[in-house]
């Protein structure tokens, strides 16, 4: 058990350290510090004692160390558009991209849950092949025409919904939210929903296949023959035992629903970390890049591996699945 | 149950539309009215023309013009061909680096496996979107090429194909483990064969089944990828436009009346990605029954 | 149960500030909500050289001398001027001024804002290239010492914002900051000037929000309350936000959907010619970037008017431009000193003539050549370009186009990594012509050609241009620009091709002035 925990905090560490080095790879070449912050027209003298200054002339690995040091500490560097340290703008933007997350997974969840339990209960009814018609359409339309045309139909043509940003805000200290405002959950239906059909068709599928696999289990037929009510055996039975690996796998999703967020963020102007990486890419703003990926990397191996340990002390088969 | 052979009249039918749709874009310099690369083929005052069949259509255009007087179908057309063939190249060169590298993973074991799943562990913890946007932001700091027409398609492809190799590789790896204990496998080992021939000769040809299934359903998601990186404006440029960059240029119109730019790049895209998913879901069901139905 | 008394809280507090929030915005009529594509690059004044954010920082911050309504210089934080040497200006400063943070407005601040910008490591420091020092003679009297006569200072000075020295002292900002080496400041993320506004918050990319400021010095000329400026950069979008009520006003409007938002009702659209002039930078250094080992074609004059002869204006401007542009054949815009209409006659759209140059300049099947334009600095600037391309290759120059964002594409060009590229030019701040001329004809030295990276050289525009720096006689100086823009057309240092139009979108019960440099000037809205 110990074995299996320290092998996973291992694999955590060598992950975070790759996705560190490739970080710290873009901050020192691809975005020439020096040629970035010395003054038009520094003398090449001027321009080695910058580089001296910035410890830019020590090995490579020290400057490494120094910029792993640099990072625990919160120091993610200043960013060449916005003047302002990387820290803070990942902080100020965190909050929105969060809650337009979270209001995806729960949207894709509470869909997605009921969908799958009816292809499931009726795989070759017509309204299961009905949904799972619909949900290949669904996973084949590109996320930015789906934002597109929830902005023309219910922004432009209706008026209903606003078409960009987030709305009024409110400050909650360091989170800014935009759940207690009319305006601020009026703004954030049309980009959730748009994020939430990305995962909706993969949480459908996955209740789908489980139910049915729970359903052909020895224990549900069992329960069958002894005449117990059917509502019981689907509902109460197999869907509670199909609902665990939707649960973790939604978890999963959590942190590549933040990535493909980009997208979603950039349609709607949202104002999140995805929009700030995105205008990021197009500045050449290394500093702000080389922190998301830093960012999202360190999300995607925290989520990963809280799962995999609580996989591996609540089921021990799984315990064999490490590598 | 049906049975796995036949094929349903949608996969059919999905099989036929990407066919077809593969087959127009790859032939489209001979099919297409005008060519829309030529910089000479198309003028200024043809400009936001409608499609042919709406009140003021011009009959010279089927489906309108784009902003810059281009016949909107040609350019579909050869966006098309953009789109399948960064998608199809990303997908090739995906699947060849995984394959060889599952090889080598499974056959060979020790550092070498411990090597190349733990580079895909790293590669696999980051979003495919993520990467390919940090692919293609590098190239184009590191080199102003990378946004021009010749080499804004290979840095698409690295970009898709930098993420898409794991899963071949993680596939052909688990395969090539169980075919190497094999007797057949074992057999040759003994007659001296060199270790290069083994796998691509006995090994290999196992475990393709697996690997075209992916393949298709990477297809899907390639050709999605490059439109979504085209339509984020590190794509391919609009003078040698995919269909994301098309569908990019059309949205600055759509709120003016000119929907046709954006409209029709859009149905076509969504019309081949169905397609390849259709028979890609189908391909998977059938080479692999255990996942039927996920 | 301790977390859930924490989340209460939480909720409740947010509930009554959201209720706040609410109450407030209902009883604000006097808001004005607009959008731009770009944000504020910086608060520091003198961190940038960018025309948005000068024209969003004159809100916060006065200069000396300021313009009018009509564009004419008027008197700001100096209430009246006077030279008393060829090179000393004595500026008498108005009293009773109060900066956002109370403090008092004297000749310190004019001295220490100025020493700020003249400061090597400040961006704009060229903005004010031409002055030596300031000096304070008393409280309200500063000395201005400029490097020879230079009659333009007064429109220099029209663009120099003037900060709080205790401020600055106190913030330990007395240093400029700079946008592009990355310097920056308690100043770069705040601002404290004397002007018409205050800033209330500076958010990048998300907004910027100011409210009045009770204590101007000036009366106000308008009735706003409050100013919410949030940038968005799709057109589309922005069109969407102005339609379904979520702003006030769109500038700039996509020229796409001015028949649109026109036809609409409840909207209007208002348009004004700028100053702004769009024209295409050719390389003149002996080879090109495309062929290089190979003579430059385009130092042939004869290929350089064939390029001229080739590009179809009339269609450009129907049809990219939907007919709100200017073609002209000059680099000034008509209000600007240095513009002339003899300049301005347009040079007709030719191929037949094109192509018989370019045989007689040895080149019957035209030559391959880069061109490169940004996609999101001038109105439509890529499709400007992508149409230019075609109809070059028309006449068999071969164009290899290649379009990129502002963040990387003016870096560059300042480079010289470019054979033909697309700059707009506005005359800003001082609105004459000899900025294109110091800026665009000259030989790259000292404060001279600070925009001309490939190589133009013409001895008598050198001459021109240094001798109307010193000419104090107005209708001679205007002579003199005038004629080194007769040579620069002859010898087509540059291609002009339009002015562009000032398209701005409102809601009904909107007013605001619009000004041909592209200024929004919100000093002077009027919202019902």
């Amino acid at each position: 058990m110990i074995r299996v925990v320290l092998e996973r905090l291992a694999q955590a560490v060598l992950v975070l350290l790759a996705v560190s080095a490739v970080s710290f790879a873009m901050f020192r070449y691809v975005g020439d510090p020096v040629a970035a912050m010395s003054r038009e027209g520094a003398s090449l003298q001027e321009k080695a004692e910058l580089r001296q200054s910035l410890g830019l002339d020590r090995p490579v690995l020290v400057q490494y160390g120094a910029f792993l040091q640099r990072t625990l500490k919160g120091d993610w560097g200043i960013s060449y558009r916005n003047q302002q340290p990387v820290t803070k703008l990942l902080a100020d933007r965190l909050p929105a991209t969060l809650e337009l997350v979270l209001m995806a997974t729960l949207l894709s969840l509470s869909l997605g849950i009921p969908l799958g339990v009816v292809c499931a209960l009726r795989p070759d009814g017509i309204v299961a092949r009905l949904i799972q018609a619909v949900s290949l359409i669904g996973i084949s339309t590109p996320t930015f025409v789906t934002g597109i045309v929830l902005i023309l139909v219910f922004a432009v043509t209706l008026g209903w919904l606003p078409s960009f940003g987030r709305g009024p805000t409110v400050d909650l200290g360091w989170w800014t939210t935009g759940l207690l405002t009319l305006g601020g959950l009026k703004a954030l239906v049309l980009p959730a929903i748009t994020l939430a059909l990305y995962q909706l068709t993969l949480i459908m599928r996955l209740v789908r296949s489980e139910l049915i696999d729970v359903l052909s289990t020895d224990y549900i037929r069992f329960a069958k023959a002894r005449g117990l009510p059917s509502r019981y055996i689907h509902y109460r039975l197999a869907l509670r035992n199909a609902l665990m690996p939707v649960i973790t796998v939604t978890g999963l999703q959590v942190g590549s629903l933040i990535a493909f967020a980009i997208v979603t963020e950039t349609v709607f102007q949202w104002p999140g970390m995805g929009l700030l990486f995105i205008q990021a890419v197009s500045f050449a703003d290394v500093p702000v890049m080389a922190a998301y990926l830093l960012f999202v990397g360190l999300i995607f191996v925290i989520i990963n591996s809280v799962v995999d340990l609580l996989y591996a002390v609540v089921d021990p088969r799984l315990r064999v699945r490490a590598g | 149950m049906k049975r796995p052979g036949r094929m349903p009249v949608s996969v059919a039918l999905a099989c036929l539309a990407a066919l077809v749709i593969i087959g127009v874009a790859a032939f489209a310099p001979l099919l297409a009215p005008y060519d829309p690369t030529n910089l000479k083929s198309f003028n200024l005052i043809d400009a936001e023309l409608p499609p042919r069949f709406s009140a003021d259509g011009d009959p010279r255009f089927i489906l309108g013009t784009d902003n810059q007087g281009r016949d909107l179908f040609s350019t579909m057309l050869y966006g098309a061909r953009v789109s399948i063939a960064i998608g199809g190249g990303a997908v090739l060169v995906a699947s060849t680096i995984g394959v060889l590298l599952g090889l080598l993973a499974g056959y060979l074991g020790g550092w070498v496996d411990a090597l190349i799943m733990r580079v895909g562990d790293v590669i696999l913890s980051l979003p495919t979107i993520l990467l390919a946007l940090l692919v293609a932001g590098i190239a184009r700091v590191l080199f102003p090429a990378a946004s021009g027409a010749e080499w804004a398609p290979v840095i698409l492809i690295a970009a898709i194909a930098i993420h898409e190799w794991v899963q071949y590789a993680r596939t052909v790896r688990a395969a090539t483990m169980v075919e190497s204990e094999r007797d057949y496998v074992r057999a040759v080992k003994v007659i001296g064969l060199p270790a290069h021939r083994i796998m691509l000769r006995h090994i290999l040809p196992n475990v393709m089944g697996p690997v075209l299934v992916i393949a298709t359903i990477n297809l899907a998601a390639a050709v999605l990828t490059e439109a979504t990186l085209s339509f984020l404006g590190v794509g391919m440029p609009p003078t040698y436009p995919s269909l994301g960059t098309l569908i990019r240029i059309g949205n600055e119109f759509v709120f003016s009346g000119i929907w046709w730019i954006a409209l029709f790049p859009a149905l076509l895209l969504v019309v081949l990605v169905l397609a390849v998913n259709v028979v890609g879901d189908w391909l998977r069901d059938r080479f692999n029954p255990k996942l039927r139905g996920r | 149960m301790r977390m859930m008394s924490g989340w209460t809280k939480a909720v409740a507090l947010g509930c009554t500030t959201a209720l706040a929030t609410l109450l407030a915005s209902a009883a604000s009529a006097q808001t004005l909500r607009w959008s731009a594509p770009t944000d504020i690059a910086t608060l520091d004044p003198y961190a940038h050289t960018e025309s948005f954010t000068t024209s969003m920082l004159h809100h916060v911050f006065d200069p000396l001398v300021r313009r009018s309504r009509k564009l004419e210089l008027e008197p700001a934080l100096a209430t009246s001027w006077k030279l008393t040497a060829p090179d000393t200006w004595r500026f008498e400063l108005r009293k009773g001024v109060k900066f956002h943070n109370g403090n008092a407005f004297t000749a310190d601040d004019v001295v220490a804002s100025i020493t700020r910008l003249l400061d090597p490591g400040a961006r704009a420091r060229g903005n004010l290239s031409t002055v030596e020092s300031a000096t304070k003679v008393d409280d309200f009297t500063v000395d201005i010492k400029t490097k020879g006569p230079y009659p333009l200072l007064l429109n220099d000075l029209a663009g120099i914002y003037i900060m709080d020295k205790e401020w600055m002292e106190q913030t330990g900002s007395l240093k400029p900051g700079n946008i592009a080496t990355g310097v920056t400041t308690a100043a770069s993320t705040n601002a404290i000037g004397t002007g018409p506004f205050k800033v209330e918050s500076y958010k990048p990319d998300i907004g910027t929000n100011l409210v009045v400021n009770p204590d101007w010095w000036d009366k106000p000329e308008h009735n706003l309350k409050r100013i919410e400026f949030k940038p968005v950069k799709s057109d589309a979008t922005r069109v969407a936000a102005l339609l379904s009520g979520e702003l006030d006003m769109i500038a700039p409007a996509p020229l796409q959907d001015l028949a649109r938002i026109g036809s609409a009702s409840g909207f209007k659209v208002i348009e004004e010619p700028s100053l702004r002039l769009i024209f295409l930078g050719l390389n003149h250094r002996p080879e090109l970037k495309a062929t290089p080992g190979q003579k430059n074609p385009m130092l042939d004059v004869k290929v350089r008017q064939a390029m001229w002869h080739a590009i179809d204006l009339d269609t450009i401007q129907k049809r990219v431009m939907r007919g709100k542009s200017r073609n002209t054949a000059t680099l000034v815009a008509p209000p600007v000193p240095g513009f002339s209409a003899e300049n301005d006659k347009l040079v007709a759209y030719d191929p037949e003539l094109s192509k018989k140059l370019l045989t007689e300049a040895g080149f019957p099947n035209g030559f391959k050549t880069n061109f490169n334009c940004s996609n999101d600095r001038y109105i439509n600037d890529e499709q400007i370009c992508v149409a230019i391309a075609a109809m070059w290759s028309k006449v068999g120059i071969q164009a290899d186009l290649k379009t990129e964002s502002r963040a990387t594409y003016f870096p560059r060009m300042d480079k010289g990594e470019f054979d033909v590229y697309i700059i707009g030019w506005a005359t800003l701040p001082p609105m004459d012509g000899f900025s294109v001329l110091s800026a665009l004809l000259t030989e790259p030295k000292d404060a001279f050609g600070g925009s001309n990276p490939m190589g133009y050289v013409n001895a008598q525009i050198e001459k021109l241009t240094r001798d109307s720096a010193v000419e104090l006689d107005e209708p001679k100086r205007r002579a003199m620009l005038a004629e080194a823009m007769k040579i620069a057309k002859d010898t087509v240092a540059y291609i002009p091709l339009h002015t562009q139009p000032v398209a701005w979108a409102v809601r009904s019960g909107v007013e605001v002035p619009q000004f041909p440099d592209e200024y929004v000037r919100l000093w002077f809205a009027q919202v019902k």
